[in-house]
C-alpha cells in the first residue's frame, strides 16, 4: 500500500510544479533587477529583490488608469448581467407566461452560436449607435447571457411553489415575492454568476480590442498585449504587468472557489 | 394576468438585450457575408454591393484561408487529446485515496484556468525564449535543445499547444473528477476480487464508466479550441510565416485591419459551420450512447 502511494504523490507534485512554475516564475522575475532575467542559465530567484519594476510600470505607463478601466468595466458588467440574468432566470423557472418553454428552448439553441459570428455586425451596430470607443460599447454584449439565465433557471426550479403560493395568498405582489423570497433563496447561484461575470469581463480580449481604439480607454489585457510588443526585451517589467493583471482574478478565485467550481459543474451538465 | 405581466417585466430586459446585441447581429452577419462590405461601404453605404456567395468562393480560392484552417485543425488535433489526457491524469490523481493534500492540489491545478489569457501568454512567451527561456534550459539539462519555439514555423504551433494544455487542463479535470466520483466503489471491489490490478481496473471499470463524460468533454474542448485567437495574437502574431494564423485570427486581420467586413463575416460563418457540425455529432453520439 505505502509503496504504491509514492508514485501517485510524486506524479501529483510534478503536475503541481507544471501548473505553478509559470506563475511563480512571473512573481520572481517581477522582483528582479532590470535585465537580470535575460541570462543563461535563467535565474530562478532574484539576487537582490526590488519593487523597482512596479514603480517603473506605474510611473512610465498608464497602468493605473488601465487597471481602473478594467475594474470599472468588470464591476459594471457583473452588476448588470447578474441583475438581468437572475430576473429572467427566475421568471423562466417559476412564473407561467405564454410561450415560455418555446422561448427558453430557442435561447438554449442559441448557445451553439459562437459569439464571434455576431461580432462584426455588432461592431457596425455600435458604430451606428455611437458606442464605438465607449465603455457602453464594451458592455453591450454582456448585458445578459443565455448561459447565466440557464444557470439561474436550473437553480430556481428547486424553490418550492407552495412557498410562492402562500405569499400570493397573503397578498404579496410578484415583485415583492421576487425580492423577499426568490432572491434570498438564489443567493448562492448569484455569487457563482457574479464570479463568472467578473472573471469573464476582466479577461475578455477580442471584443474590447475591436471596440476600443482610444488608448486612454483600454483595459488591462489590451494594454498588456500592446506593452509586450513594445517591451519585448524587458522581462522584469512585463512580469510586473502580468502580476498586476493576474492578482485580482487569482485572489477572487481563491476567495470564491467553492461557488465557482459548483457553477462550473452545474453548467457542464447542459451538454 | 397579473402574474404574466410580472413575468414579462422580469424577462424583458434580458430578452431585449439579447435580441439587440446577439440575435440581430447574427441575422445581420448572414446578410453581411453575402455583401462586399469594406472600407468604402463603411464610409458610404451606397458603395455596398450584394455578391451572393462571392465571399465564400473567394475564401475557397485563398491559400491563406486553407492554411488558417489547417493550422487550426493542427491545434485541435494536437491540443484536444493532450489536454484531455492531462485532465484525466489530474482527475485520477486527485481522486486517488493514496494521494495527500488533494484539495490543495485541486486548487493549484485549477488556478491556470481562471488566469487572464493575455497575461499568461506573455509569461509563456518568455518561458519559450530561445536563449534565456526556462523551457530550453530544462531541455538542456537532459541533453536536448535548444529549440527555437516561437521563431520556427515547425515549433510555434506545438508551443501554443503546450501553453493551451497548461491553461485549460484544470477545467476538464473538475468535470472528469465529478464523473469519477459517481463510479461506485463496489465495481472496483468486484474487479479486485477478480484479480484485476490497477491498470486492468482503469481499463475495465474507470474508462467505460467515464466514456459518456469523456465524449461531452472532448467535443466541448474541440469547439473551444477551434476558437483559437488570443494565443497567437500575443505570442506569435500569427507567424512565423503564418504558421499560427488561425481561423479567428484571419477573421480579425481581414475584418479589423483590412476592413473587409463582408469577407471576414464569411470566415466567421465557416467557423460556425464547423462548430455546428461538431454539436450535431455530439447529439447523435450521446443519443446512441443513452439508447444502449
Amino acid at each position: 500500500m505505502r509503496r504504491r502511494a509514492i508514485p501517485v504523490n510524486v506524479a501529483m507534485w510534478l503536475l503541481g510544479l507544471f501548473a505553478m512554475t509559470p506563475l511563480l516564475w512571473m512573481l520572481s522575475v517581477s522582483l528582479m533587477q532590470p535585465g537580470e532575467a535575460a541570462h543563461f542559465p535563467p535565474p530562478l530567484l532574484p539576487a537582490r529583490p526590488t519593487v523597482q519594476n512596479y514603480v517603473t510600470l506605474f510611473a512610465t505607463t498608464d497602468m493605473a488608469r488601465f487597471f481602473l478601466n478594467s475594474l470599472a468595466l468588470a464591476t459594471l458588467a457583473t452588476l448588470i448581467s447578474t441583475t438581468f440574468n437572475v430576473m429572467a432566470g427566475y421568471a423562466f423557472a417559476k412564473l407561467d407566461f405564454r410561450g415560455r418553454d418555446a422561448l427558453f428552448r430557442w435561447l438554449l439553441a442559441a448557445l451553439v452560436i459562437p459569439a464571434q459570428v455576431a461580432m462584426i455586425p455588432l461592431f457596425l451596430l455600435c458604430k451606428e449607435l455611437g458606442l464605438v470607443n465607449s465603455f457602453a460599447g464594451v458592455l453591450a454584449p454582456s448585458i445578459a447571457t443565455v448561459f447565466g439565465i440557464f444557470l439561474v433557471r436550473q437553480y430556481a426550479l428547486a424553490i418550492p411553489d407552495e412557498l410562492l403560493e402562500a405569499a400570493r395568498i397573503d397578498g404579496a405582489s410578484e415583485w415583492r415575492i421576487f425580492r423577499s423570497i426568490a432572491l434570498p433563496a438564489l443567493t448562492p447561484i448569484l455569487v457563482t454568476l457574479a464570479t463568472f461575470a467578473f472573471l469573464a469581463s476582466w479577461s475578455d480580449f477580442l471584443w474590447p480590442l475591436i471596440i476600443l481604439n482610444d488608448t486612454a480607454k483600454q483595459t488591462l489585457p489590451i494594454a498588456l498585449a500592446n506593452l509586450s510588443r513594445e517591451h519585448v526585451q524587458d522581462f522584469e517589467l512585463m512580469m510586473a504587468g502580468a502580476v498586476v493583471t493576474l492578482a485580482p482574478v487569482l485572489l477572487l478565485f481563491l476567495a470564491l472557489q467553492r461557488y465557482y467550481l459548483s457553477g462550473l459543474l452545474a453548467g457542464s451538465v447542459k451538454g | 394576468m397579473r402574474r404574466s405581466v410580472a413575468a414579462w417585466t422580469l424577462v424583458a430586459p434580458a430578452l431585449i438585450a439579447l435580441a439587440m446585441f446577439f440575435f440581430l447581429p447574427i441575422v445581420a452577419a448572414l446578410l453581411l457575408s453575402f455583401t462586399d462590405f469594406d472600407l468604402y461601404a463603411l464610409a458610404d453605404l451606397h458603395n455596398l454591393r450584394f455578391v451572393g456567395l462571392g465571399n465564400y468562393l473567394t475564401l475557397l480560392k485563398t491559400p491563406l484561408f486553407w492554411q488558417a484552417l489547417g493550422n487550426t485543425i493542427e491545434f485541435v488535433v494536437l491540443g484536444v487529446p493532450l489536454s484531455i489526457a492531462t485532465s484525466l491524469g489530474a482527475a485520477l490523481l486527485i481522486n486517488s485515496k493514496l494521494a495527500r493534500f488533494r484539495s490543495i492540489f485541486r486548487t493549484i491545478f485549477f488556478a491556470p484556468v481562471v488566469t487572464t489569457l493575455v497575461a499568461v501568454a506573455v509569461i509563456w512567451r518568455y518561458l519559450f525564449n530561445t536563449r534565456f527561456g526556462v523551457i530550453n534550459w530544462l531541455l538542456g539539462l537532459i541533453g536536448l535543445g535548444p529549440v527555437d519555439w516561437l521563431g520556427s514555423p515547425h515549433w510555434a504551433m506545438p508551443a501554443i499547444v503546450i501553453f493551451a494544455v497548461w491553461k485549460n487542463f484544470g477545467y476538464n479535470m473538475i468535470i472528469l473528477l465529478a464523473g469519477l466520483q459517481t463510479i461506485p466503489d463496489d465495481l472496483y471491489e468486484a474487479a479486485r476480487i477478480d484479480g484485476a490490478g490497477p491498470l486492468a481496473q482503469f481499463r475495465h471499470v474507470t474508462l467505460p464508466a467515464l466514456a459518456p463524460v469523456m465524449l461531452v468533454v472532448s467535443i466541448l474542448t474541440m469547439a473551444a479550441y477551434f476558437q483559437l485567437f488570443a494565443e497567437p495574437y500575443v505570442m506569435t502574431q500569427g507567424g512565423p510565416v503564418q504558421s499560427t494564423t488561425s481561423i479567428l485570427y484571419l477573421m480579425f486581420v481581414q475584418g479589423f485591419q483590412f476592413w473587409n467586413l463582408g469577407y471576414a463575416t464569411a470566415v466567421a460563418f465557416v467557423l460556425f459551420a464547423i462548430l455546428f457540425a461538431l454539436t450535431l455529432v455530439q447529439v447523435r453520439l450521446s443519443r446512441r450512447w443513452s439508447g444502449q
